[in-house]
């Protein structure tokens, strides 16, 4: 099935989308990878507020490269999300809805999304001139000194995404490698 | 004797940087455009239609195909009859950080991997490795690598008893390990033999083989084709969802090892597989 969504993701919408969905993922979504990940944390170890409101809020992990003039940001496609693992269930638990990333998630974030009914989204590794292309606006919200890995408010425009595992845990990986297993 | 200014590397290092994020080596876009043909699931042809389509949009608009641009890769074959005047390593780096500049790829290094992961701004210090061989030029081959798939490569010292299927089983269980994480199809460089170093260097450059080449020797060959076949029966295919394209390709490198030991290296390679070669 294919879903054209407007942000934010609502439990509502979220829980309309299942695993092995096309969507095309439409307003504002916040990037985070590694370092940012650790701040937000340590931030709510201090007892202080995310730098956004993460109630329905989508988050690409994503290290875009330098937007050369003229262009709103440069390549932008998603990186590994297992190494946010760690992080992810403390932000669901906070409302955080939606992520964008590649690759396998733990057990732990599984839970943590049906808990939250949130969705694991994955975007073409690898396709970050595609991607970049739906991006429309770029702006740094926090930790600028963090470079590539700073946090930004992205605005997209039916931004590609595959819905990898759903808000009821059900996993793409697992059922469409095992149609191909063998064959 | 022939004399070379190491000076001379720096705008070639810097000009293939920009080359090899940029463009697909033309033997990988040809895989990957043969692999579509044979797929019939609606996802796995979705996706090779967009990494199509992304590494077009990246050629005619200059882009790095993937933001992860890698640290560098720099492999020099140097000709016994050449003579470089001045430091290598410096010529080398500058010419990665200007590339990186002037091409606007991302800078991925820290300084330090444990007590300061600081980015060092300007993607040096490239990986650099010098061999010497016959004749008076130097063979300039660039590879940024990206780390969702260096991240997945592994190397084992398996025990001569293991043999050709403790190889087998070492790599299908690597690859399968790995699933969707390093961006399949994935490019799988097999290093055996050597010592632990060389077996993981022989991966490496097992990645730079072009596609369709094989081993030059046969039993070598087999073996590449037999791991292609049992690692495309995994089913994890493009993108991890499913397929018969997991990998585009198997390479194996090899040398002498020591009566005691087989040490075993895969180093995976995404779609994205990049490198760019020039004669000096």
């Amino acid at each position: 099935m294919t879903h054209h969504i407007q942000l934010p993701l609502t439990r509502e919408k979220a829980a309309k989308i299942k695993s092995g969905d096309t969507v095309y993922l439409t307003g504002q979504i916040y990037t985070a990878r590694d370092a940012a990940h650790k701040r937000f944390i340590e931030l709510l170890r201090h007892g202080d507020e995310l730098p956004f409101d993460i109630e329905d809020a989508v988050i690409f992990y994503v290290g875009p490269t330098p937007a050369k003039p003229g262009q709103v940001i440069g390549s932008a496609g998603p990186t590994s999300s297992y190494r946010m693992d760690a992080y992810s269930p403390e932000l669901l638990k906070l409302g955080l809805r939606g992520m964008i990333g590649k690759g396998k998630r733990s057990k732990s974030v599984v839970n943590a999304m049906r808990e939250a009914g949130a969705v694991y989204f994955g975007a073409i590794g690898g396709a970050a001139a595609l991607l970049a292309s739906c991006i429309k606006t770029c702006e740094s919200i926090a930790f600028e000194d963090l470079g590539t890995e700073a946090v930004h408010l992205l605005t997209v425009k039916d931004f590609p995404v595959v819905a990898i595992i759903d808000s009821a845990g059900e996993d793409l990986y697992v059922k469409g490698r095992t149609a191909y297993l063998g064959r | 004797m022939r004399t070379i200014e190491a000076s001379a590397l720096t705008p070639i290092i810097s000009r293939l940087c920009i080359e090899a994020n940029c463009r697909l080596p033309q033997d990988v876009k040809n895989r990957i455009e043969h692999c579509r043909t044979c797929e019939d699931w609606p996802i796995a042809n979705n996706m090779l239609d967009k990494i199509i389509e992304n590494y077009n949009i990246a050629e005619t608009d200059n882009m790095p195909i993937c933001q992860d641009t890698g640290v560098v890769c720099v492999f020099l074959e140097i000709g016994e009859d050449v003579h470089i005047k001045g430091h290598i390593a410096t010529a080398v780096d500058e010419g990665v950080r200007m590339g990186y500049k002037e091409g606007y790829l991302r800078n991925s290094v820290v300084v330090d991997p444990l007590f300061n992961r600081k980015n060092t701004g300007d993607n040096t210090p490239a990986m650099l490795y010098t061999e010497y061989v016959p004749g008076d030029k130097i063979t300039i081959t660039v590879a940024p690598k990206g780390f969702g798939s260096e991240n997945m490569s592994r190397v084992r010292m398996l025990k001569p008893s293991d043999g050709i299927e403790g190889v087998i089983k070492y790599v299908l269980r690597t690859v399968e390990r790995a699933g969707p994480n390093p961006c399949p199809p994935i490019i799988v460089g097999v290093g055996v033999g050597g010592t632990i170093d060389k077996a993981a260097l022989l991966s490496k450059k097992a990645l730079m083989r072009p596609i369709g080449v094989f081993n030059k020797n046969p039993l070598y060959a087999a073996l590449e084709i037999e791991l292609l076949t049992k690692v495309n029966h995994l089913g994890i295919g493009p993108q991890g969802f499913g397929g018969r394209t997991t990998a585009l390709s198997v390479a194996i490198e090899y040398m002498p090892t020591h009566i005691a030991g087989l040490p075993c290296a895969v180093n995976i390679n995404c779609h994205v597989a990049r490198h760019v070669t020039e004669v000096l």
